[in-house]
């Protein structure tokens, strides 16, 4: 076995990581259909995408007939279909979200705003599609289907943003519906009446999910909404939102006011007592497709920093090339700027971001693959229970989340410890394995929407920041000046940073969630066993500092008593979402690399050593960083709430301080301990030029230890650092950027 | 007619990247060659395109794609090349780049046409590049064409057309940017295609997927092949690139484009 303190010699990075690598390390080296829908799409995403770019496409918000012309490329490249069932004229089986997943990341390492607009549609598709009726699902989305015959209608999804000065709050939905007719035995025609705003493909939808609220007593709640172009009333799509980023998608505040029949309703109405009941509200609609929609968000962002690597290394290399002072083969025409470790070393850190919000992401869209048939299968398995969803679903998994507990604990045990019968009879029960997998989503979709995007932002600035000036021209390869422009924008749509945190911060506390957290600790210091280099002993020491904070947490009081952690205390409970962020991060990030250990040998035939080797220095760094920055946080909790002694709290001075003839005599004893005594009054009644005794908090003991064996296990990031600074001056890159072609 | 077409295309590294040959014991290779982005040899990638629309047009053609490459670099590669149209492959899995021999391919790629078990020499259009992006020698087409018993060869062409009566009509390209334009009765043939006229056809998954379930038991059961170095390569050596720069202030564009049109004729 390895051990951390050996210095086995560690080989260079030879090329940038290529789609070999990268397939193995998101796990879809086994599916060749996604192989080629990334081919597919990158071949639109660096050719017509990239010159409508590079042409200056994004100098107006009008929707232009050059940016219309994407859609047939992405039509004719599958990027429409990517969302359908086979039966609805996709080609794509089984669940999709790794597949959407990896067409935004292919568009994104270009232009964000052609990603979003390919992704609105599947938004808009996604109410039909996750609750709608089988009649809705199967017209709406064979409609959406490119054919040879025929241009698929587009989709679009309006919920609602707040209208300064119109009166359409955030709590409201900005829209109505009422009841225009009921003839007698028919089916009810509605009046809906919506206001949007920032809704992305309205330029060109055909038809719209609206979410509606009720204005007549005969409609119960809220609901979804389907609207055609061609309904009778007002089909208004508004004026163009006059936004910075996310040019290549169209962003319209549309007027609708039309009469549709209730059968539009999503997901479909029973009617009781004279009243029109929707299936679903539109609460649980966009719960669904929101905790969907946004990790293919979060991966926009990924693309982004680990696109703008080959643009800066080449920057950096060539930057005094051409100069008559500057002779070939001199360090500084070969290396350029990376002679200076600070430029190696902030590209180091903007690699390894992009590296562990990749890994994030698409963890994440895989999970929900999975997540995806273990759900149905619940469904069913409810249903024959005579458990019909709602608040009835939510108490029927309660009562089995103590079996999830049990799951989790024997997954943490050798198969020859425990019951193995009984396990795997868990492990087939699809609620057990749903309440275990939901619980885990429900925490790595909020998270890979915060911090792909927020973190992402701030390091898309350090990208464009290593390009100096020309990282704010439309010149800047790679366009980065614009990726950290819309980066800002994917950190707010699709819910903002606050509601990411709002969800984390509830969600993060789940019991079954928190059970699997210590299993994963666990699982990182079996990594550190075998492989020490990869950062995952510091991750595991981090992640037990974490959990330990959230539970004093949870049950500690601030100096006058108020409960630290409680919805409205987001000072608090923020934090501690943003710093388990970071953990899961760089978790992921090591997981991958560990895959690509184990099986990348068999596929890669050059440079494995090498590319893996500089993979795990980059997950050193990443979980040095995410350790540092959890350890940040929790500190500050978990101090920061105390009341600072004073010299003047006589109580708390005399049981934490000595006086100086004391010190004198423990001295004439044992010479030197009174270094070890702290705080004390001098003889005069004088004391230390401080604030006040130093903070002793006998009951944080637990606390100071597991922090300060955190501090040490930073040891060996910063060597990791630089062996992957080593790496950056060496790899090798193409001549040129591979977009526009 | 239904044609049965077999195209021979090899892999070239994708021509951003920078190439950088290295002499190992052996034999020179490119530097990181394995962990190069590649692409279909752009020559052969041609003769592809023309192939697909021919087969479109005789409705029950095949077209069938012998590629001698590393496997998994071919795999990578037919990931976009499955995409452009129905074809089926055989893949031999050998080495790469520029430094085979031009006679140890051709024997390679004709020995596994020749095995094909329903090979109909009456319907067979052999298709290939007539050059090659890998430091070609322009020479393994007519090889190929020549162990099979093909004697209809065709170099640089340009265009075929089928005739009403089922002859061949062919434009090949000749000096002063002139055609020349034959007539051959029917097949077999061999045509090595200059660039053709068909643009590359759009990336289609669909596509891609049908052709997935016959290419990938193909690239499992690939046969290995080991070429025997014919050639002995004293020295390897990139082109030069010169590059005079001089900084100058206040210079009209119609000045900076007259002495650059001036250094060009030099």
């Amino acid at each position: 076995m390895a051990s951390s303190t050996s210095a086995s010699p560690r080989e260079h990075l030879q090329t940038l990581p290529g789609d070999d690598v990268r397939q193995v390390m998101w796990r879809f080296a086994d599916r060749y259909d996604l192989q080629m829908l990334v081919q597919s799409t990158r071949a639109v995403a660096r050719g017509p995408v990239a010159r409508l770019v590079a042409e200056g496409g994004r100098h107006t918000h009008d929707w232009t007939p050059e940016k219309h012309a994407l859609l047939k490329e992405f039509d004719a490249a599958g990027i429409t279909a990517a969302y359908l069932e086979p039966e609805e004229g996709g080609f794509l089986e089984g669940p999709k979200n790794l597949a959407l997943a990896l067409i935004a990341f292919e568009l994104a390492w270009v232009d964000a705003g052609a990603a979003t607009c390919s992704l609105a549609t599947h938004l808009g598709l996604a109410p039909i599609h996750e609750r709608g009726t089988p009649e809705q699902r199967l017209h709406y989305m064979s409609l959406a289907a490119p054919a040879p015959d025929r241009e698929p209608k587009r989709a679009a999804f309006a919920l609602t943003e707040p209208i300064p000065y119109v009166g359409v709050e955030t709590g409201m939905l900005g829209g109505k519906v009422r009841i225009a007719e009921w003839p007698e035995g028919g089916e009810p025609i509605l009046e809906v009446s919506k206001r949007g705003r920032f809704i992305t493909n309205m330029a060109f939808a055909n038809f719209v999910t609206a979410a509606v609220d009720s204005d007549d007593p005969r409609i119960k709640g809220s609901c979804m909404v389907i609207l055609e172009e061609t309904d009778p009333g007002v089909f208004d799509r508004g004026t163009p939102t006059r936004k910075l980023v996310h040019q290549l998608s169209a962003t319209n505040d549309p007027v609708f006011q039309l009469r549709v029949p209730a059968s539009r309703i999503v997901g479909g109405y029973t009617v009781k007592d004279g009243v029109l009941i929707p299936n679903y509200d539109h609460g649980s609609i966009i719960e669904a497709v929101f905790r969907r929609t946004r990790v293919t968000v979060g991966l926009m962002t990924s693309a982004k920093l680990l696109s703008s690597i080959e643009p800066l290394i080449r920057y950096h290399r060539d930057r005094f090339r051409g100069s008559e002072a500057v002779s070939p083969g001199s360090p500084r025409y070969e290396l350029g700027l990376q002679q200076k470790e600070d430029v190696t070393h902030r590209l180091i850190d903007i690699w390894a971001a992009g590296e562990a919000s990749a890994s994030l992401g698409f963890a994440t869209a895989r999970l929900f693959d999975q997540l995806d048939p273990i759900e149905r299968e619940k469904d069913r398995v409810l249903a024959e229970q005579g458990v019909h969803g709602g608040m009835a679903a939510v108490k029927a998994l309660r009562k089995r989340q103590h079996e999830a507990l049990e799951f989790i604990e024997m997954q943490a045990h050798n198969a020859a410890l425990r019951n193995e019968e009984r396990f795997q009879r868990l492990a087939a029960d699809p609620v057990i394995q749903y309440i275990v997998l939901d619980a885990q989503a429900n925490v790595l979709c909020p998270a890979t929407k915060l911090w792909n995007t927020g973190h992402g932002s701030v390091m898309m600035r350090e990208a464009v920041s290593l390009m100096g000036g020309y990282g704010i021209t439309e010149d800047c390869p790679g366009f980065l000046g614009y990726k950290w422009m819309d980066s800002q924008l994917e950190a707010t749509y699709e819910g903002p940073e606050a509601v990411q945190r709002r969800q984390l911060s509830l969600t993060m506390t789940n019991e079954v969630f928190q059970a699997q957290f210590r299993n994963w600790i666990h699982e990182m210091r079996q990594i550190a066993s075998i492989e020490p280099g990869t950062g995952a002993c510091t991750l595991a020491s981090a992640m037990h500092l974490w959990q330990w904070t959230l539970n004093h947490l949870q049950h500690a009081t601030d100096s006058n008593g108020q409960k630290l952690y409680q919805s409205n205390r987001q000072g608090v409970t923020f934090p501690m979402a943003d710093a388990l962020c970071w953990l899961l991060a760089a978790r992921c990030l090591i997981l991958d690399v560990e895959h690509l250990r184990r099986h990348g040998a068999e596929v890669i035939q050059q440079g494995f050593r090498g590319t893996v080797d500089f993979l795990t220095d980059l997950c050193h760094v990443q979980a040095a960083h995410a350790a540092g920055q959890a350890a940040r946080i929790c500190t500050e909790l978990v101090f920061g709430f105390l009341r600072h002694p004073s010299w003047d709290d006589d109580p708390q001075c005399a049981a934490c301080c000595f006086n100086e003839p004391e010190l004198r005599q423990i001295e004439s004893v044992v010479p030197g301990a009174s270094g070890f005594t702290g705080d004390y009054f001098r003889e005069d009644g004088g004391h230390e030029t401080k604030a006040g005794p130093c903070v002793r908090a006998p009951g944080l003991a637990d606390f100071s230890r597991l922090r300060a064996k955190l501090d040490g296990c930073l040891a060996g990031a910063l060597l990791a650092k630089d062996r992957a600074a080593e790496s950056v001056q060496k790899v090798m890159i193409p001549a040129a950027l591979d977009y526009p072609q | 007619m239904p044609y049965q077409i077999i195209v021979c295309g090899g892999l070239a590294p994708d021509p951003l990247q920078t190439l950088e040959p290295v002499f190992d014991p052996a034999r020179p290779s490119l530097k990181n060659e394995l962990m190069l982005p590649a692409v279909f040899d752009p020559w052969a990638a041609h003769a592809l395109y023309e192939a697909g629309h021919l087969a479109r047009q005789h409705p029950g053609s095949v077209v069938r794609v012998v590629s001698l490459a590393p496997k998994a670099k071919l795999q990578q590669v037919m990931m976009t090349v499955a995409q452009k149209l129905p074809l089926e492959l055989v893949a031999l899995d050998g080495p790469g780049g520029g430094f085979t021999d031009a006679a140890a391919v051709a024997a390679a790629l004709a020995d596994a046409i020749a095995a094909m078990p329903d090979l109909d020499r009456s319907r067979l259009l052999l298709f290939g590049g007539w050059e090659s992006a890998t430091r070609g020698a322009g020479a393994v087409m007519q090889r190929v064409a020549e162990r099979l018993g093909i004697t209809e060869q065709f170099l640089a062409v340009d265009e075929l057309s089928v005739e009403a009566d089922g002859s061949l009509l062919v434009k090949e390209r000749i000096e002063g940017g002139r055609h020349q334009i034959s007539r051959c009765s029917s097949p077999p043939v061999m045509l090595a295609w200059a660039t053709g006229n068909l643009p590359e056809p759009p990336n289609h998954p669909q596509t891609g997927m049908a052709n997935m379930r016959v290419i990938m038991p193909a690239l499992q059961k690939a046969k290995p092949v080991a070429l025997e170095p014919a050639a002995e390569f004293l020295r390897t050596a990139l082109p030069s690139v010169i590059r005079q720069t001089r900084v100058v202030k206040d210079v009209p564009a119609a000045e900076i484009a007259r002495e650059i049109a001036e250094w060009i004729r030099q």
